[in-house]
Order: structure tokens, then sequence, then C-alpha cells
């Protein structure tokens, strides 16, 4: 039970995290949206890999083999790369956002017109 | 050492960008020539496996971190359980060209990019985005995939972006990063759900234990779709035009490539992943086909019809190729669509091989002219300071090597022999027709609008009276603009003139190491 509501979870992050993608004006909240997406695709990972009253999955501490129950290390471990990718593409994105502010004044998507005002 | 190979072609590039700032301490011209070497190494390294892989077609694999690299299922287990590179002759097709084109990006940007300082970054991320190509064409592990998605997304991003102290492209970058992480997010949602079923990541391995229930459609979309949304098709095409006319010309001729990249991981995955022409119970191809078609479609005739309409040469040339990204869309779309017909592969074998022998000639072809014309137009924005094109004229008296270069591109982007263009999408026009007559036709007429749309910018921008007083640039340009443009031009015209020993040596083995009724 308590898997379907990690599951429910991962959804209403995805979804939140999608939403304010989509309608939020300002540049730094929508960098805060996408990472509530990233969290909610690593919540998934997560869930995915874990084991009600499972141990560390690490063999010479396991109990015997017919109550060996263990948490599945891969997806932690990819999990982990995910952090730090996503670490890297919100400091890069924050970076955007403090040159496009300097040179344009605004972070406001409304008044940030793309490139149509080319001369 | 040959057998190590694979995790060279990524390795040697991967090492040399995080080397590159102790060599720069010697000076420019080591760094320029370490740079220049590791590009051609990783060249040459790739050229070395073609007689292998394509002509006595092979596959082959390579086992990180095991005791001998062949060995796919170690210690006598079931499943492979390491990251496994996998090349087949897609692969290295794609791999091949991406390299050619950074080797062609760097020599273009050796006096381009002024020596500011900053150029040693943007060194390091041009070899980080070759890493990241090649990467990604040659996984075999869905999660690996993912992370050489997120190294060329990164890398590119930043690259858009390197003109910081402007107004536009820090605009452009973000909306790029935003636009891949986007991507990559579902696209790692759709991993996961691959890793819930079958508890690896191994695209074979999946591909074998595969039982094609609701969770693998939806996985299949969630894979899909933003790898087409980084491929540029319509309806997710918005971000292409800001971003390649923001990024500095060298970097826009390796963004073609780099979407192109994302294009393989769509073929890739509804072939090697999602493929399976035998099993009674399957995802239905002709479907998928059609979805990929219509996508295709509608990027040839939207991408054509804003393309027409641009006055800055940049944004042009990205419609267009948007447009392009379309043809190969619709070649590949036509081959998957008949690919697991009831007929036992009859209609694959009349029509559907040929159109993907045409799509993937295509994306090769593409990946040349389409960056030749954005070198091109670099020499433009150099020349005029801008990228308006109503500001442009008489640069024919000036250049006459770019201007040639332009000619050949444009003809070429249009198929018009005896250019590369021709070859490709005359494949496409006539094994289209057989499926459907319609969908010929409006390839054709985008056709005829493309050599409308690159008329405009050679009456424009190429002829007329020569105007001294609207140049900003008057100094000639450097070799190294000349070379990579030359480059461009030479495979433009090998691959025009003999297509049938590209598509036999090359294209026929990609499609081998994709399709499996042969």
């Amino acid at each position: 039970m308590t898997d379907f509501f990690l599951y429910v979870t991962v959804v209403l992050l995805v979804f939140f995290g999608l939403s304010a993608v989509l309608f939020k004006r300002n540049l730094i909240k929508i960098v805060i949206a996408l990472n509530i997406l990233e969290a909610g695709v690593n919540l998934f990972f997560i869930v995915l890999a874990y084991r009600p009253e499972g141990t560390a999955p690490i063999f010479t501490l396991a109990p015997e083999l017919e109550k060996l129950r263990m948490v599945l290390p891969t997806p932690q471990a990819l999990i982990l790369t995910n952090i730090v990718i996503g670490f890297a593409t919100t400091a890069l994105m924050l970076v955007f956002a403090v040159f496009i502010y300097r040179n344009n004044g605004t972070l406001d998507i409304r008044n940030l017109k793309g490139v149509e005002d080319h001369d | 050492m040959t057998e190590h190979l694979p995790v060279l072609i990524i390795a040697v590039p991967l090492l040399a960008a995080f080397v590159l700032p102790i060599v720069r301490i010697l000076g420019v011209i080591p760094r320029d020539i370490f740079v220049f070497s590791v590009f051609v190494a990783v060249n040459v390294m790739l050229m070395s496996l073609i007689p292998d892989i394509c002509i006595y077609n092979k596959t082959l694999h390579y086992v990180l971190g095991a005791a001998s690299p062949s060995t796919l299922t170690p210690e006598g287990l079931a499943f492979p359980i390491r990251i496994v590179l996998k090349i087949d002759g897609f692969s290295l097709l794609m791999a091949v060209f991406s390299a050619i084109v950074g080797l062609v990006g760097f020599l273009y940007s050796h006096k381009f990019v002024p020596e500011d300082g900053r150029k040693n970054y943007y060194v390091i991320l041009l070899l980080l985005m070759l890493v990241g190509m090649i990467g990604l064409e040659f996984t075999n592990d869905l999660f690996n995939f993912f992370v050489f998605l997120e190294i060329l997304s990164i890398s590119c991003a930043a690259l858009v972006a390197f003109r910081t102290n402007q107004k536009h492209p820090p605009y452009a970058g973000y909306k790029y990063l935003l636009v891949s992480s986007l991507a990559t997010s579902f696209f790692l949602l759709g991993v996961g759900l691959c890793y819930a079923q079958y508890g690896s990541f191994n695209m074979d391995y999946i591909n074998r234990m595969l039982n094609h229930s609701l969770l693998d459609r939806v996985a299949l979309v969630f894979m899909i779709i933003p790898l087409a949304m980084k491929a540029g098709a319509v309806p997710m095409h918005m971000w292409v035009a800001d971003t390649y006319s923001e990024a500095p010309a060298p970097v826009t001729a390796m963004l073609v490539t780099a979407s192109q990249a994302s294009l393989y991981g769509v073929f890739r995955l509804s072939f090697t992943l999602f493929g399976n022409s035998t099993a009674n119970i399957s995802i239905n191809y002709h479907t998928l086909g059609w979805i990929i078609i219509i996508l295709g479609v509608l990027s040839m005739f939207i991408g054509v019809t804003m393309a027409l309409v641009q006055h800055d040469v940049k944004r042009l040339m990205a419609f267009h190729s948007v447009s392009q990204t379309g043809y190969m869309l619709l070649g590949v779309g036509v081959g998957i669509a008949v690919y697991a017909g009831h007929d036992g592969g009859a209609a694959f074998h009349q029509y559907g091989k040929l159109a993907m022998t045409g799509g993937i000639f295509h994306i090769i072809n593409n990946s040349m002219y389409k960056g030749l014309l954005f070198l091109t137009a670099g020499v433009m924005v150099r020349r005029f300071g801008t990228a308006n094109l109503d500001r442009m004229i008489g640069m024919a008296h000036r250049d006459v090597f770019t201007t040639i270069a332009f000619i050949v591109g444009a003809l070429a982007i249009a198929g018009i022999p005896p250019f590369s263009g021709f070859a490709s999408k005359l494949i496409i026009f006539e094994s289209v027709y057989h499926f459907n007559p319609f969908l010929s036709v409006i390839a054709m007429f985008v056709s005829v609008l493309t050599l409308a749309s690159f008329l405009k910018v050679f009456y424009g921008a190429f002829l007329g009276p020569e105007r001294k007083d609207l140049l900003v640039d008057n100094n000639p340009l450097p070799h190294g603009m000349t070379a990579g443009m030359g480059i461009m031009c030479l495979f433009i015209l090998i691959m025009g003139i003999a297509p049938e020993a590209v598509i036999k040596y090359l294209i026929d083995p990609a499609i081998a190491g994709l399709v499996k009724i042969l």
C-alpha cells in the first residue's frame, strides 16, 4: 500500500513540475519547476528499487538465503548520477538566467520576445 | 589495442577535454595542435573500424570492466550485467559523420572564435560534444544512453550561449537546455518503465525479453517523443530556429549532427529495443510508422513554409533543417510502417528497405550540406555584421570560394544532380511513391520550395553590385574556415557522384544493423 502512495507521489511530482514549467513566466521559477520534475523521476527509480524490510545489498551481512530480501543497488547508483547531472543542468540554467537578466533587464518570458526583435 | 578501440574512441576526446587546461599552459599553438590531433585520431580510429563492420558485417561488442572485453555474459550469468558498447553499421555510420563534422567545426573555429581567454572553454565543450554524440551512438545500455544525451545537451547549450555578452544567445541557450532537460527527464521515465519490467538496461536483453505489454507502449512513447523533440520534428520544433541562429556558425554545424544523434536514438529504439518482426503480439508497427511519417510530413512542410518568410539567413537555414529532418523521418517511417506487416516482409523488401536507405542516406547528406550552408552563413554574418538578408549584397565579388561552397550546398539541399541531396531524395521519392503516392508528391513539392528559398538567399546576398560600405570585415578568410568548407564540399561531391558505393559500403550495413529480417 505504501508503494501505491509512493507511485502517486511520483505522478503528482511529475505533473506539478510539468505544469509549472508550462505555466510559470519567471525564468528562475521554471528552473525550480524542472527540479521538481527531476525529483519525481528520481523518486520513481528509488521506489522501483525499494523492497519493504529489505537489507542493504551487501552479501557478507546478508541473512540466510530464504529470508534474503535486498534493496536493489543499481537504480540508487544511477539516481546518484542523475542528481549530479540535474545539479549541472540547474547551475547552467541559473547562469543563463543571470546573463539574461544582465543583458535584457528582465526575467519575465513575456518581455523576452525571443529573437524577433533582431534588427 | 585493436580490441579496445570502441572505448578508446570515447575515452580519448573525453580525457583530452580535461587535460586541455594543462596543455594551454604551453601556449595557444601547442593546444591547437593537441586538439587537432585528437580530432584526427578519433576520425582515424573510427575509419579503421569501417572494414570490419561494413565489409565483413561484424558487430563489435565491448563490455566495460570485464576481464575480457568481448565476453558478453561473464561468470556464467544468463544476462549481461555490465555496460556494453555495441557497434554495428548504423552506429558506426553516424559516429563517422559526427566525427568528420566535429573536425570541420574545429578547423573552422580556428580563427573564427577570437582568442580572448574563453577559447579554451569553447574547445573543451567542442570535445565534450563529440564525446556525447559518439557515446550515445555506440552504447547499448539505456542509462548510459541517457548520460551521453545529457553530456551532449549540456555542452551544446553552453556553446549556443557562448557569446554571453550579447542579448539573445543566453536566452537561446536557456531555451535549448530547458527543452533538453524536459526531454531527457521523460526519457528517463521511459527507461525506468523498462527497467521495472525487465530488471536490466541492456537494449539487446530487453529486446529478447520484451512482452509488448501496455507498459512497454507507454515506455515507447516516453522515449520516442522526447528524442523526436530533441531532433526538432514539428510540432516540437520551436527551439530549433532560436538555438541554431544564435550559436556561433561552427557550433551550428555541429548542432545539426547533434540533432541527428537524437534522430539516431529514435530509429535505434524503434528497431533495436522495441523491434520484433516475427512475434505475433507486437507493437503495432503500422501505427508507429504512420506516427513517424506524419511527424515527418509536418516537419517537411511547416519547416519549409516557415523558412520562406524569414529574413534572417541563419533562421532561414534553421527552418530548413527542420524540413530536412522531415525527409529522414518520412523515409525511415515508411520502412517502419511495412516492417512487421503480415506479408512476411514482402512489402519491406519491395520498397520499405529502399525507403530506409533513402532516409539514412539523407541523414549523412544533411549533416554535410546543412553544415556547409551554416558555415557559409557564418562567413556572411562575419562580412556584414548582421544576419539580416536585406542588408547583404554582392558577396560574390568578394568571396568566390564561399560563393561556390554556398552554391554546392544549396543545390545539394534542393536535390539537383550531381550533388548528394539528389541521390537520397530520388530514392525517397521513388520508394515512398510505392507506399503512398500522395506523400511522395508532398516531398517533391517541398523540394521545389527549398530551391526557391535558397534562390532568394543567393539572389539577395551574393548577386548584385559590390558595396564596400556595407562590409564590416574586409579581411581575407582565415585558412581554417576555407579548409572546413572545402572538406564539406568534397564529401558532398563524392557522395553525389558515387552514391552506389556509399549505399553499398555504408548504408546497407547500417540497415543490416537495424533490421532483422534480411
